[in-house]
């Protein structure tokens, strides 16, 4: 008896004539829930639709997803939270990003970022009072060769000055769109085809293999409806190629493992989450060779057993959307995608995007998992790999955008052909992307085993300090070490190259950046990668401030090695920028630290008293009065 | 055997860790065999007399008379500890590093319910007798340097003691898992 008028209540409630009626909001999250079949796991893509229709992700949308989909507002706050580009305040009509990499700096993004802020007079990281322009800073957006750069809602704008920074505040503010306020021409390529239509350049210096222009839609999976899917990994595995991502792990035994999982369900995603600063190799590839690129996930499709594959895509590279999509209906109507393969029964595969929305962590494999399925990108904890419990708990195999094209030549040429090229442990080519201090920065296409001496020749890069070879979680080396050669045994990259002149001030112009750069980017989940990275970076400042000692560089290389203790690879690297230059620059800290002292905290009294003084209108201290 | 000299003092703390020395209770007669108190307030005097051999340390530092003390006793001890969570990481007063200084001050002086509408003219504490605050709170270690550190909140009896004696008799210090375990 007691329980009947609560159940009386209840059914009330969910009545629809007491049902208050739905807001405009609750309307238009109800469409962007039934176009994602009220599925959790794409949170992601429903939090994007949220985020580019509103310009935020208002709370009533957090409680109203909450409520539809079953899930707490917490757990979709930490996703919210997880992300640049998502934001739970409004970011503006117009929200410029400008890039805050340390080539975008080196060629001039200070006066642009202070002509923005003089402009439309608030400073980074706010919106004007009418709401119409936010500024706000994000890590590089992969346009290393044409900096300073920015994302003004979604569209890229490259080679920024002062100039145009004025010109773009004005253009917004006499209310055009944001397409027109391009003022050159066009990108070369695909970039100026109807569906980018972007002011971006693919600079392609050198083609091999991946970036020819002889490739023909289907030449791959013509070749593998001959063969069966264990024929198809050893070919692979003839070929030895490696992951091109920067880890370097073999590609046909990564398959062969997920092949053998027991689950029947598997996974194919291709990793576009190219976030490490200096590289921006996949926006050209996937901007040149959309087929080839898709096909390569077919016939990791087909190798792995999988059904579906995923293109895991950067938020920054949305721009490339409507290309891509077209691309997959291209090869949807060639029959190289879809049910039943080039008439082969029972192959079945299809693709679908996904994007990300802005975290550098996001490229380690578990973590690029992790955030396809709707939450925070914070890498997982290994054992079970990918390859056993993936994508939703199945297997799962995730490959760069650069290894899955090269794996569509392997099937055409054969896996012997492709090991004649490169060196005997490093296989095949290489596409490097190469920026900053040369006359040539783009794309250029090598087989393993070219020195980076050969490199700076090709280039054009003279009077050089330092070459940062893989990004900041690389290393950078110093002229007595450009004998050294790119491969997986000596200097293994996934392909960034930035060339730093003579003329740049290593640590505070690039290694003090990266170390910022590392602290954003950091998931927080690791203790030491949390912290250290923080204590690491003001113990640097410190000393370019003049203020270290001895100790400090010795305490610097001691806490290095604590981060070893962190679980994916941005932990694990995120001291190289330091690491590495105190090891190949070991000079430059000598020259900043003061040699008569022991020790120096770098506390200094006026700088922590400027504040309250000010606060309380003072002049002079009790200490000055004495 | 010469007696050592120890000084003491509270920055920014609660006596706290003052307190735990004193809950050495009985031992405290076996203490003045050992050592002899110079600048401290478990004597009351207020100035260094000498170059003293250890300092103990309570609380960081919130304004220029915390930095002031600091130093002073950095000086004159041989061997400087700090004492307790607020020593060591800042504390409870150190909630207010994560808010901007101006922040504070107005919601305590002006904004907070107990004062708005009280501080007419809208005044933030200035007279020139008042150290001036920090821009955070710091911990010791980040104004001067710091040879021992002494964890907890605050560190027991028995933690201090064992410090103090090893430090004084130049013994390996005897610190047994429950000294050191917070859960």
């Amino acid at each position: 008896m007691r329980n009947a008028p609560i159940i009386q209540d209840s059914a009330m409630i969910e009545s629809p004539e007491i049902m208050p009626a739905k807001s405009k909001l609750q309307h238009e999250v109800s469409t962007i829930l039934e176009h994602y079949q009220h599925d959790k796991t794409r949170l992601m893509d429903i939090l994007i639709d949220i985020q580019d229709e509103n310009g935020y992700i208002p709370a009533e949308a957090i409680d109203y997803l909450s409520h539809e989909l079953n899930i707490s507002t917490v757990d979709i706050r930490q996703t919210v939270s997880f992300y640049h580009f998502f934001s739970e305040t409004p970011r503006g009509k117009y929200t410029i990003y400008l890039n805050d990499s340390a080539v975008a700096n080196m060629n001039g993004r200070k006066a642009v970022s202070k002509t923005f802020e003089k402009e439309a007079g608030i400073s980074f990281g706010s919106v004007t009072e009418d709401g119409l322009i936010g500024l706000f800073n994000t890590s590089c957006i992969g346009m290393n060769d044409q900096e300073p750069a920015a994302l003004i809602n979604g569209a890229v704008f490259t080679r920024l000055t002062p100039f145009r920074a004025s010109e773009i505040i004005r253009d917004i503010r006499a209310g055009k769109q944001v397409e027109e306020m391009f003022v050159a021409s066009y990108g070369d390529g695909n970039n100026s085809s109807e569906f980018i239509k972007a002011v971006v350049n693919n600079h392609i210096m050198k083609r091999g293999p991946v970036l020819s222009d002889q490739f023909k839609p289907g030449e791959g999976i013509k070749e593998i409806v001959k063969m069966s899917p264990e024929d198809v990994i050893k070919e692979v595995k003839i070929s030895n190629i490696r992951g091109r991502g920067g880890a370097g792990f073999p590609t046909g035994l990564k398959w062969e493992f997920c092949r053998n999982a027991a689950d029947q369900t598997r996974y194919i995603f291709c990793n576009a989450d190219e976030g490490e600063p200096g590289t921006f190799k996949d926006r050209v590839i996937l901007t040149e060779k959309p087929f080839m690129l898709f096909e390569g996930m077919v016939i990791a499709g087909y190798a792995i057993g999988a059904k579906e594959g995923i293109l895991y895509l950067r938020y920054e590279y949305k721009y490339l959307k409507k290309h891509l999509e077209n691309a997959l209906q291209k090869i949807r109507k060639l029959k190289l995608l879809g049910k039943n393969i080039l008439g082969k029964k029972g192959f079945n595969f299809d693709i679908r995007i996904q994007f990300g929305a802005g975290a550098y962590v996001c490229g380690e494999e578990s973590a690029l998992i992790e955030s396809a399925e709707g939450k925070r990108g914070e890498p997982r904890d290994r054992p079970p790999f990918p390859v056993e419990k993936g994508y939703l708990e199945k297997p799962t195999v995730v490959n760069n955008v650069e290894t899955l094209c090269s794996i569509v030549k392997i099937i055409k040429n054969g896996g012997e052909w492709y090991k004649n090229l490169g060196t005997k442990e490093s296989t095949g080519t290489k596409v490097l992307s190469i920026s900053c201090d040369c006359r040539y920065p783009g794309i250029y296409e090598v087989e393993w085993g070219f020195s980076v001496n050969d490199i700076l020749d090709m280039v054009g890069g003279d009077d050089v300090q330092a070459v940062q070879v893989g990004g900041p979680s690389g290393s950078c080396i110093a002229p007595n070490e450009f004998n050294r050669t790119l491969c997986y045994t000596d200097l293994a990259t996934g392909g960034s190259l930035i060339i730093i002149g003579n003329h740049r001030d290593l640590l505070k112009g690039i290694i003090l950046n990266f170390m910022d750069f590392f602290i954003d980017e950091s998931c927080g989940s690791c203790t030491p990668c949390r912290i250290l990275t923080v204590l690491l970076r003001d113990k640097l400042k410190k000393i370019i401030e003049g203020r270290g000692v001895m100790q400090d560089l010795e305490d610097m290389e001691d806490w290095g090695k604590i981060m070893k203790a962190n679980r994916c690879g941005l932990g694990l690297t995120a001291a190289n920028p330091i690491l590495t230059t105190l090891k190949n620059f070991k000079n430059l800290y000598l020259n900043k630290i003061q040699i008569n002292k022991d020790y120096d905290t770098g506390f200094r009294l006026d700088e922590a008293l400027r504040e309250g003084m000010k606060a309380s209108n003072r002049k002079v201290s009790v200490l000055e009065n004495k | 055997m010469e007696k050592k000299v120890v000084a003491t003092s509270s920055l920014a703390g609660c006596f706290g860790c003052h307190m735990s020395l004193l809950d050495i209770d009985e031992r405290i007669l076996e203490l003045i065999e050992l050592v002899e108190f110079d600048k401290s307030p478990v004597n009351d005097v207020k100035k260094f007399s000498r170059r003293v051999d250890i300092g103990l340390i309570e609380g960081g530092c919130c304004n220029e008379e915390n930095v002031h003390v600091l130093k002073e006793f950095r000086a004159q001890c041989k061997v400087l500890v700090s004492v307790g969570e607020c020593a060591i990481m800042g504390g409870l007063q150190a909630i207010r590093n994560t808010i901007p200084l101006k922040e504070c001050l107005d919601e305590a002086y002006l904004n907070g319910p107990s004062v708005k509408g009280c501080n007419e003219e809208s005044i933030i504490p200035n007279d020139e007798e008042l150290p001036v605050i920090l821009n955070k709170v710091y911990p010791c270690h980040e104004i001067v340097k710091i040879d021992y550190h002494l964890p907890g909140c605050p560190p027991s009896a028995d933690l201090i003691w064992n410090a103090l004696r090893a430090l004084v008799l130049d013994e390996k210090m005897e610190m047994p898992y429950e000294l050191v375990k917070y859960d």
